[in-house]
């Protein structure tokens, strides 16, 4: 042990719960001292909840189109008017259209004289929820008129909507897809660092031989190899797949690494020692101490997922339309005239940001709060 | 040391070897051959083909052997220095891919050298300054370098450059010098244009950096063997520079395994939305127009270059670690 | 008895952990006589490594040290508090490794893996006097030959990693002793070692404690060790001094209930068949759980008991 953390074990507690404190609730305690993990768990929460029942939350379906609006900015909600009255209700100026006579560019601005009020919670057109289940409340939605909360597309779209049915596919890519790495990782890395030998050293090969293709070449060449007629749904999971495919490899090491180094700790021998089943020994004593490992691993993973769909989407050999995803989305800011003109269109590139972040976030605060009896960065 | 290197040298063949056969089957991969969309194209334009041309050219590809003898022929052309020949741009491979392999190459040093050079200061720094307040900032900093994909950072670089200084971001050269011959004029006007295409690659890998050092180096900082040396009276400064920052660079040295790869990835996507003249838009357009052997090239080439780096990396990582040489 | 070379006073030190502030020395007050080796014995977490690095000025956060002085009085005059040394002041670094200099629990890790022994055993001097670099390799060889490595000469230019634990163990013994301090403290110097190993090394310690004459202060949870080398005992247990004394009194006639318990609990002392105690089932937890203030006894020695109820150990009384 070293000098600075023998000093903090050893030492004489004031507080006599310290020792009967269950691993877990130790694990939660540093958890929650981590402020930004909280907050970014609560921050995904939300943004998986939105993503999950986009058609509630999203005021339009994603293709829906509105003529009158194309390029058109995003809307600002008020309380207050232009004759300075407050309304209860929230509300939303309309459109005025006009052709700038130089540049022959649309130009928006507000027409307060149309004055469309927000509605929550509110019946509109039907729609089935998850594809299934029949519904027609939604979140936001006016009586007359459109809102537009983060402007529109070339074709007049609600980026708003687009953005959050856009999260369905983006989010979900980077779950699944983590989900498969996950489960190759776990499976090729316990055979490696369970079986060793041979096993071992081809799986190593097979891991070093992959990190050597740098990934996006490699990526864009599997994609690029995907048939061209496969429905969205096909293409969704063969982006998925090819995700996974390249990406376990990380997990995989992890997972092998902790595998050979538990098999020689103390608490493993001591338990073969004393006759424990090798099943016993697996699933009692090594799976839960390198999991919480793992699981840090794989959240850490699911950022670069959704990075590598968001990627290859705006490239155009991800995902393509109508499949709506925020890559997809980003693709319409490919060129930068668009960015200068219509800097809205980079929204969902704020929200590829946001999510990393949060899922970064997240990762971290478990990481640290994973090892119970370490001190933060400390040796044991 | 020699007896390292030649171990580690030894070990990359069959990896290489291995690249190969996957690289292989991923320009077999989409359906269809080259003939096939060499045909496509013609019909397009309305070119008839006879049966006898299309044998001729199966003939001429060799499409007809079985795929380990197609395997071998291709791999030893490529060893060989022969690429191949790209359908879409009717022209040898060679003479289309290594201008592009050069500028690759720049762009990614380049951007490995910022990378170092910002994330090492800030990263000590921020470990010796723990919680202060710029440790805070350049946590923050990191955070965002690490969340923003590198073609949005791109994006916003040439919005950036458009609209506060009204210049066009993008590509390698001024207009005037992009077919010129070289000179230090061209010299210069590259240099001009280099520092945004390394800056936006660099971020991610700077962010990344510089939180590994601040950690790595916390770690070291609480061994006991810096309590030893400041047991010993040992001057902060000189403490830091000569103990754990010395430790800390080895980690550091064996970024360059995993930079290298994120960058040479980053830098195909940065080339496409900056349009530079490296190997990212045509790797890109090769795998579009299914010019396989093209694809096939770029992809061989760049995880040559990462290979080799990483050897670099872990031969500068056994120079420096004791350890690792005596293994 | 001449001044003492450190006067530890009212020390207290705190270590903020996750679940609350743990304070790891409560008011200990130490004296450690010159020219004598003194024992600090005690179980883990007890507050010897503690005490040892505060005497260097080594605690960190999260560790804070909230009261207490530290009073250091060299054999040339110069006394000062280390717990008020200013980080930029020169007797501060003069004080480490100058002045005091330590000896660490684990030889394994308390050497940097990546430079060269040479390299660390010569900074040790280099770091203190003004000589160059061959004045000071050739003080290296010397030490660690005296030391009892052989070829040190060969070794300088090796790696901790290329040395057994004991002969690293020697090599920071060398370090500690080429500035020929006035007080070396050893933290279990050799609990990381095995039994032969351990004899060596001490024996080599008293050897060079006498041909230095250096005051010693002995940090060990091991009462053999205590006898074997130490002139004083103090005895700690969750962060308190308990009591003080000379090995002989101490050992032959403790006062304080732990300490008798810690002795009874030595295999040696057990009768045959029957089974080893533990502290715990000979010390009753209420005889540790007070606070009770050292109080200095007739005799010079020192004990943390109540003075109403004088112990069984007291002279004159029988146990």
């Amino acid at each position: 042990m070293s000098a600075a953390t023998s000093i903090a074990t050893d030492a004489d507690t004031t507080t006599p719960m310290d020792a009967t404190l269950s691993p877990r609730r130790l694990v939660w305690l540093r958890f929650k001292r981590h402020r930004l993990a909280l907050v970014s768990l609560w921050v995904l929460v939300v943004m998986y909840a939105i993503a999950f029942s986009a058609e509630f939350f999203a005021p339009y379906a994603p293709d829906e189109r509105n003529v009158r609006a194309i390029f058109a900015p995003p809307q600002q909600i008020r309380f207050v008017d232009a004759q300075g009255e407050f309304h209860f209700r929230p509300f939303v100026y309309g459109y005025r259209l006009n052709i700038n006579p130089d540049t022959w560019m649309r130009e928006y601005t507000e027409d307060t004289s149309q004055r469309y009020p927000l509605y929550f919670f509110d019946r509109g057109a039907h729609y089935a929820w998850l594809g299934v289940v029949p519904a027609s409340r939604y979140l936001i939605s006016t009586r007359e008129g459109y809102v537009h909360l983060f402007g529109t597309d070339r074709l007049g779209r609600d980026l708003f909507s687009r953005v959050i049915y856009g999260a369905r596919v983006s989010l979900s890519i980077g779950l699944i897809g983590v989900i498969l790495t996950f489960a190759l990782g776990i499976a090729l890395g316990g055979v490696a660092g369970y079986l060793g030998g041979r096993v071992d050293g081809a799986v190593q090969r097979t891991i070093e031989v992959i990190q050597s293709i740098p990934q996006l070449p490699l990526w864009m060449a599997l994609s690029a190899a995907l048939p061209a007629a496969w429905s969205p749904l096909g293409v969704y999971f063969g982006i998925t797949l090819i995700l996974s495919l390249v990406g376990w490899t990380g997990l995989a090491r992890v997972v092998r690494g902790k595998f050979l180094s538990l098999r020689e700790e103390d608490f493993v021998v001591a338990a073969r020692l004393i006759g424990a089943s090798r099943r016993r020994i697996i699933f009692r004593h090594m799976l839960p101490s390198f999991m919480s490992h793992t699981i840090t691993t794989a959240t850490l993973a699911v950022p670069g997922m959704i990075l590598g769909e968001t990627a290859l989407s705006f490239l155009g050999i991800g995902l393509r339309a109508p499949v709506v995803s925020w890559g997809v989305l980003l693709q319409e800011a490919q060129n930068f005239q668009a960015v200068v003109l219509t800097p809205w269109l980079l929204i969902p590139g704020g929200c590829v940001v946001l999510v990393v972040i949060a899922f970064n976030l997240l990762g971290d605060g478990m990481r640290d709060a994973a090892d119970p009896y370490s001190y933060a960065g400390g040796t044991t | 040391m020699l007896n390292y290197v030649r171990r580690r040298v030894l070990a990359m063949i069959p990896t290489l070897a291995l690249i190969s056969v996957i690289v292989f089957a991923l320009v077999q991969l989409p359906p269809g051959d080259i003939v096939s969309a060499t045909l496509d194209r013609l019909q397009a334009q309305g070119v008839e083909v006879s049966d006898t041309q299309i044998e001729a050219l199966r003939a001429q590809y060799h499409l007809d052997d079985p795929m380990p003898v197609q395997y071998l022929r291709w791999i030893g052309n490529f060893l060989t220095g022969d690429l191949g020949y790209s359908i879409a741009y009717e022209q040898p491979v060679n003479t289309l891919i290594w201008d592009r392999m050069g500028y690759t190459l720049l762009i990614t040093f380049s951007s490995l050298l910022f990378t170092w050079i910002v994330a090492l200061p800030i990263g000590i720094y921020s470990a010796v300054r723990q919680y202060s307040l710029g440790d805070y900032f350049f946590t923050v900093v990191g955070l965002i370098g690490v969340a923003v994909p590198n073609f949005l950072l791109a994006i916003l670089a040439m919005y950036a450059g458009f609209s506060w200084f009204g210049i066009s971001v993008g590509g390698l050269f001024s207009p005037e010098y992009i077919d010129a011959p070289w000179s230090w004029a061209r010299v210069g006007d590259l240099i001009a244009h280099l520092w945004i295409p390394t800056i936006v690659l660099g971020a991610a890998g700077t962010a990344a950096t510089m939180r590994v050092m601040r950690a790595n180096l916390l770690d070291e900082l609480k061994k006991p063997y810096v309590v030893t040396a400041r047991a010993k009276g040992v001057r902060p400064v000189k403490l830091i520079l000569k103990y754990p920052v010395r430790i800390a660079i080895n980690p550091f040295i064996s970024t360059i395994g995993w930079l290298l790869p994120t960058l040479i990835s980053g830098e195909a996507i940065v080339a496409i939305v900056l349009n530079l003249p490296t190997t990212g838009p045509l790797l890109l357009q090769s795998l579009l127009s299914q010019d396989m052997y093209l694809a096939g090239s770029f992809l061989m080439l760049l995880s040559l270059m990462t290979v080799i780096g990483m050897l670099i990396s872990d031969l500068l990582l056994a120079w420096a670690d004791p350890r690792i040489r005596y293994e | 008895m001449s001044e003492p070379i450190v006067r530890i006073r009212d020390l207290e030190v705190e270590f903020a952990t996750e679940v609350g502030v743990t304070r790891a020395l409560r008011s200990v007050s130490l004296d450690l006589a010159r020219g004598r080796t003194t024992a600090i014995v005690g179980e883990s977490g007890s507050g010897k490594s503690v005490t040892a690095l505060a005497m260097l000025g080594l605690i960190d956060a999260p560790g804070r040290v909230t009261a207490g002085s530290i009073e250091f009085r060299s054999s040339a005059g110069a006394a000062y508090d280390v717990l008020r040394l200013d980080r930029r002041d020169p007797r501060l670094y003069q004080h480490r490794g100058g002045s005091v200099s330590m000896i660490f629990q684990e030889p394994m890790t308390a050497l940097s893996p990546v430079h060269t022994i040479g390299n660390q055993v010569m900074e040790a001097l280099l770091t203190h006097q003004a000589v160059d670099n061959e004045t000071a390799q050739a003080e290296a060889i010397r030490l660690l030959e005296r030391v009892g490595i052989a070829y040190a000469e060969a070794r300088l230019s090796q790696y901790p990693f290329e040395f057994s634990g004991g002969m690293r163990q020697r090599v920071v013994i060398a370090m500690a002793l080429i500035n020929q301090p006035e007080l070396i403290i050893c933290d279990e110097p050799t609990t990381a070692l095995d039994v032969t190993v351990q004899a060596e090394i001490l024996t080599l310690l008293d050897e060079l404690k006498a041909q230095y004459a250096t005051s010693v202060m002995f940090i060990t949870h091991d009462i053999g060790v205590v006898a074997q080398i130490a002139d004083d005992v103090a005895v700690m247990y969750r962060g308190r001094v308990l009591e003080t004394g000379t090995v002989r009194e101490v050992l032959k006639d403790p006062l304080h209930p732990y300490t008798r318990g810690l002795l009874a609990a030595l295999p040696g002392s057990a009768t045959r068949g029957t089974r080893l105690q533990t502290i715990d089932d000979l010390v009753a937890p209420e005889e540790l759980a007070t606070d009770t203030p050292l109080r200095r006894l007739p005799s010079g020695r020192q004990v943390a008991l109540p003075a109403e109820a004088p112990p069984i150990g007291q002279p004159g009384a029988s146990t």
